[in-house]
């Protein structure tokens, strides 16, 4: 199997001299291709840096990043990575412009094709794309991003990943400001892009149970370092790594004590 | 806090068949929430779950008496202590009601501090509103002591700007500046949506501390993550396009839900525990039905796995099913 990324002893350092932070502290790893890798820890454990780094916002400050076997480094010109790499993120309102329409936004997604489709099949492969997604074409005609909902919003940013169709996606955190109920939805598409487009999928979460659901490997992250890793079986079956165990023990579990103290329960409401 | 002691007081909040509407400038008129009743007596936690949009910050509006257009009250009573709110000029609630009856702890707390003051000055502001003669010295003691007790840094986290906060410390601040004046009951609208799973712990624990310590008396909770519920609240009410759908103590509606939607939300739950892997949880297909039209009937027919045909014809109220209210003709 190929490897799609590739890190030695990647670091990145905010600030310097005394005040310098290690936001990622020497990590390596392998990422597979057409393999669903969940990075998990608790917020300000280094996930979105790191994820930055794989797609070429921001670059290591040391060590050596490789996708597809070369350097990221030398890679000239961005557009030719970000066609290749491509992230969904927490917030959908903020990643969509205001100002402008959905599907206008959704068509400008193909600036990035050399050369650039004709007008007809660029609307064509919008409305494939949204069908995708679940969302009718018709539908998003004309609005605007404040008038959709969340999950809404959260599912136009995987409309525009049906329609670049990168070989990875990175996902940092999709879920997190959709509720309960579209999450599972939003999992679902991602497993449809793993299976359908053959796409790698790097996910960022501090749920480990939704980690759990959708991956091949799990990367525990704590300060910077991937204290653990290994599949989701193993991960949450039997940890190593006591961070790894807080984290499984921090998620409400219906058929778990969770807060480890009586809760006080009255007598039913009617 | 035993469960014979909190059924001889007085309820705290008690909700009569509220309804409360929007009115848009167009002249159209959302029903956001209908006929909603509910109470709260002290020592008791009422989580109220449901998708987003279905009227859950709606209500908590309504139950703090805050009808700022374009919400509107059509009609039903709240009544906080006994006494009604809902005729109250906003003058009189903002002054008698909210921080020392009630205390919000808004759904985006974390964006709710104000970035170019210090966090004294903000919790002055709280104290100074309810109170004007404090003396500056005394009020600095005040607070230094209320956070030591929450568990911060009271001299470091005083004198801090929020932005130098972490987010679970500046939801602790927030919650910590709410419950300043000792408020009998707190709304937390999602309190712990933007937190990582181990800080929601923290806080929800906090919350519990200031239960145990008497600082507040009662909670009335509102999250879409019902397995939170399953921990945190006495009963749990489940809200659908502006009505409660099922009504019971938490048992009954986490392991035993009787109606169709309340039984779909826990299905799309996900869990951690190992060999759960596979277990596919089942989104609900489709969305609420729009409340600017008037509905006849079920409002979560359309979506229901188990629709009868005669679903979408009857208006369906509240019964009592098994010791908790259902609203489903077949449940």
């Amino acid at each position: 199997m190929t490897l799609k990324f590739e890190a030695r002893d990647v670091s990145r350092v905010f600030g310097h001299g005394k005040k310098a932070k290690l936001a990622v502290d020497r990590v390596s790893f392998e990422i597979k291709d057409r393999e669903i890798v969940s990075l998990v820890g608790q917020s300000g454990c280094g996930k979105t840096v790191l994820s930055k780094l794989l797609l070429r916002i921001d670059a290591p400050s040391s060590g050596e990043l490789c996708f597809n076997g070369q350097p990221m480094a030398r890679i000239a010109d961005p557009r030719q990575h970000f066609r290749k790499v491509q992230a969904v993120f927490q917030d959908p309102f903020s990643a969509f412009n205001q100002f402008f329409t959905i599907r206008s936004q959704l068509e400008s997604c193909f600036h990035l094709f050399e050369p650039k489709p004709s007008k007809a099949e660029i609307a064509e492969r919008v409305d494939a794309a949204l069908l995708n997604v679940n969302i009718k074409p018709r539908e998003i005609d004309g609005k605007f991003p404040f008038e959709l909902s969340g999950g809404q919003m959260q599912r136009m940013l995987l409309a525009r990943i049906f329609i670049i169709r990168p070989e990875v996606l990175i996902a940092d955190e999709p879920t997190s400001m959709v509720d309960a109920c579209s999450r599972a939805s939003i999992l679902d598409y991602l497993m449809k892009l793993k299976t359908e487009l053959s796409m790698t999928i790097v996910f960022v979460t501090h749920d480990v149970g939704l980690a759990c659901y959708v991956s091949d490997t799990i990367f525990i992250m704590h300060q910077g370092q991937i204290v653990e890793r290994g599949s989701p079986e193993r991960v949450t079956g039997a940890p190593q790594s006591p961070i790894t165990r807080q984290l499984l023990d921090d998620i409400p579990d219906v058929h778990r004590d969770w807060l480890e103290r009586d809760v006080h329960r009255s007598a039913p409401a009617s | 806090m035993t469960a014979a002691q909190v059924n001889v007081t007085a309820p705290i909040l008690e909700v009569e068949k509220l309804r409360v509407h929007y009115l848009t400038r167009f002249g159209t008129r959302v029903q956001a929430v209908d006929d909603v009743s509910f109470q709260l007596r002290e020592g008791e936690i009422l989580g109220i779950a449901g998708e987003s949009g279905c009227g859950k910050t709606t209500l908590v509006s309504g139950c703090m008496g805050l009808f700022i257009p374009p919400l509107y009250h059509s009609s039903g009573d709240v009544r906080i202590l006994g006494q009604s709110i809902v005729g109250m000029s906003r003058e009189q609630i903002r002054r008698d009601v909210l921080g020392r009856q009630i205390a919000m702890i808004p759904q985006g707390a974390l964006n709710s501090l104000n970035p170019t003051r210090r966090i004294k000055d903000l919790a002055t502001d709280m104290i100074v509103s309810h109170d004007d003669r404090a003396g500056k010295r005394e009020i600095y003691e005040r607070l230094r002591e209320r956070f030591e007790r929450i568990g911060l840094d009271a001299k470091r986290v005083l004198n801090a700007f929020p932005v130098e906060l972490p987010a679970g410390t500046k939801q602790r601040v927030v919650i910590g500046i709410s419950t300043l004046l000792n408020p009998k009951l707190v709304v937390a609208d999602e309190p712990t949506s933007a937190l990582d799973v181990s800080t929601q712990k923290s806080v929800i624990r906090l919350l519990f501390d200031l239960m145990d310590r008497g600082i507040i008396s009662s909670m009335l909770f509102i999250t879409h993550e019902l397995p939170l519920l399953r921990h945190v609240s006495s009963s749990i009410a489940v809200m659908y396009a502006g009505e409660f759908v099922e009504y019971g103590s938490t048992e009954q509606v986490i392991f035993d839900g009787q109606q169709p939607y309340t039984r779909a939300l826990m299905g799309s739950m996900l869990s951690a525990e190992p060999g759960q892997r596979g277990k596919k949880p089942v989104a609900i297909e489709g969305a609420p039905p729009d409340l600017k039209n008037v509905i006849v009937g079920c409002r979560f027919a359309e979506r229901c796995p188990s629709v009868r045909p005669d679903c979408s014809q009857k208006q369906q109220q509240l019964r009592t099913v098994q010791l908790r209210q259902v609203r489903c003709q077949y449940a």
